[in-house]
């Protein structure tokens, strides 16, 4: 087992050639006792989950509060016109993490990776990235065991949920997660997988939870969005050689402190940030009525 | 090993749910599979408490469809768990809510399930604690705290004398070894519900046993 992210590299270095998924199916198959088989196609429902989700959630229904629905189809639409600014990798895994959370919303089947309000992120930067790399079947499996295992060390040294942390710990570790799976998905380094997870929580560090109504759609679903582009740019840039003056680990560490510090209005209680503007109060009203 | 909450790769991927709140639809779920396995059987009448934070916006996550879904036997990656309130009535189950927003509860999440089955009545609550997990706190009036992260054998009855003594035996010829057990019954006589938490996880043809001792009802096992 690895507890930090030091430690997560030099495991893979040492005893699977700096392949971080052979590192942790090893260490799901020692801590659990399950055979490889069983460990691999456990992850491949999941696998088919999330694909299927990225389609599913394409539509242009709305969710039953009427808040979220449509947006990864007008993403999708726009892609088709050709007028787009970003790359359309990137904006491809924008639409996809819309269309999951916009599923999510629906009461859809989703993967919750690592919680349901950030389902979005990993499926999103997955799908988009195996179009992109030419993934085979193996590659994307790989790609979630890398994810799952930066995911770990987050969720054991800091936090992976809103309540705890806030947003930096669900959407901020989801798109940490999915840079690093990407930076190995492309034939990068270990290391470099784990300077990508660093850029992208420095960059998210402090991001509250605060959903409109206390519900899974607003602003989830456009941070999943924002989350998975990052994850793009935070793979490129460790691709490219460039390396954090901040450990990971000490970056986690950071995360942590902040989410502990963080005020509980801003904890996913629907009392501050968004929820609380005009707009967001006058939704839950419509939603719940004036008594809550 | 260093005691760490998270342990599997399967704890940060997964689990497959229908959305869209783990601690609101998926533990609702949860709860309600969990009364239904209690009682053995399709409820005919259910009337369901939602207290506080499943009282304020079951409606936006869908908790009360959850819930349904779970008295029929669904899991919480059932696709048609958003059909639930349909298929309940299709099956003639009789649904009736009580929304209590104020109510002084243990926990925010609560929902207090009551069924009515030909001449019984049986009351469970259960609180989603977040993740998707969940807890049973009351049990036909009985205060008990069943985390439902153990394995957990779930035994209905007929409340006659030697029941207990059968189950324990059969355990005990097996090398199975019991960490906590509740005992609680409808009224003298009725029915009675045994709750063993056990350490193994593996139990291989137990629950088949304990089926084909006399006077069991329904037995369910959780791991």
């Amino acid at each position: 087992m690895f507890y930090s992210i030091e430690e997560l590299v030099d495991q893979a270095n040492t005893n699977h050639n700096g392949n971080i998924a052979e590192l942790m199916i090893a260490t799901e198959i020692e801590i659990t006792g399950r055979t490889r088989e069983e460990i691999i196609s456990m992850m491949e429902y999941n696998l088919e989950v999330m694909m299927n989700s990225v389609v599913d959630g394409l539509t242009a229904t709305k969710s039953a509060t009427g808040l979220t629905g449509g947006d990864a189809l007008k993403m999708d639409n726009y892609i088709k016109s050709g007028k787009g600014l970003s790359d359309s990798t990137i904006l491809s895994a924008v639409r996809n993490a819309m269309a999951v959370n916009e599923l999510n919303a629906k009461m859809g089947l989703v993967c919750a990776t690592p919680t349901a309000g950030s389902a979005g992120c990993v499926p999103a930067v997955l799908e988009s990235a195996s179009n992109k790399l030419d993934l085979s079947h193996e590659q994307q499996i790989d790609f979630l065991f890398t994810a799952g295992a930066f995911g770990l060390v987050i969720a054991n040294n800091a936090s992976i949920s809103g309540a705890e942390g806030g947003c930096q710990a669900e959407v901020g570790s989801a798109s940490a997660m999915a840079a690093a799976a990407l930076v190995q998905a492309a034939g990068g380094t270990a290391f470099q997988a784990s300077q990508a997870v660093a850029f992208v929580i420095k960059n998210l560090l402090g991001l509250i939870c605060d959903p409109v109504a206390g519900l899974v759609e607003v602003p989830c679903v456009k941070r999943n969005a924002m989350g998975a582009s990052f994850a793009f740019v935070a793979a490129d840039m460790a691709l490219a050689g460039i390396e954090s003056k901040i450990p990971t680990d000490e970056v986690i560490q950071a995360m942590y402190q902040v989410g502990t510090a963080m005020p509980s209005a801003f904890r996913e209680t629907a009392e501050g940030g968004l929820a609380k503007t005009p707009t967001g109060e006058r939704l839950m009203e419509e939603i719940f009525g004036s008594d809550k | 090993m260093k005691n760490v909450k998270f342990k599997s790769v399967f704890d940060i991927i997964g689990p497959v749910m229908v959305g869209p709140s783990s601690s609101h639809t998926a533990g609702a779920v949860r709860i309600g599979r969990i009364v239904r396995s209690i009682i053995g059987t399709t409820p005919k009448e259910v009337e369901i408490h939602l207290y506080q934070s499943f009282a304020k916006t079951y409606k936006g996550h869908g908790t009360d469809i959850a819930l349904v879904a779970g008295l029929l036997g669904m899991d919480t990656d059932n696709k048609r768990i958003p059909e639930s309130l349909k298929i309940a009535h299709e099956q003639g189950m009789e649904v009736s809510w009580v929304i209590d927003r104020e109510g002084k509860t243990s926990h925010p999440n609560t929902a207090k399930i009551v069924i009515h089955n030909d001449n019984s009545t049986t009351s469970i609550t259960g609180i989603s604690i977040g993740g998707g997990n969940i807890q049973v706190t009351e049990l036909n009036g009985f205060d008990i705290a069943l985390s439902m992260n153990t394995p957990t054998l779930i035994i209905v009855n007929e409340d006659v004398p030697g029941v207990v003594a059968n189950i324990t035996d059969l355990l005990s010829k097996k090398k199975i070894n019991i960490a906590q057990m509740n005992l609680t019954r409808e009224s003298a006589g009725e029915k009675a519900i045994v709750i063993i938490e056990l350490d193994s996880q593996d139990i291989g043809d137990v629950v088949e046993a304990i089926r084909n001792l006399p006077h069991i009802l329904n037995v369910n096992f959780f791991n």
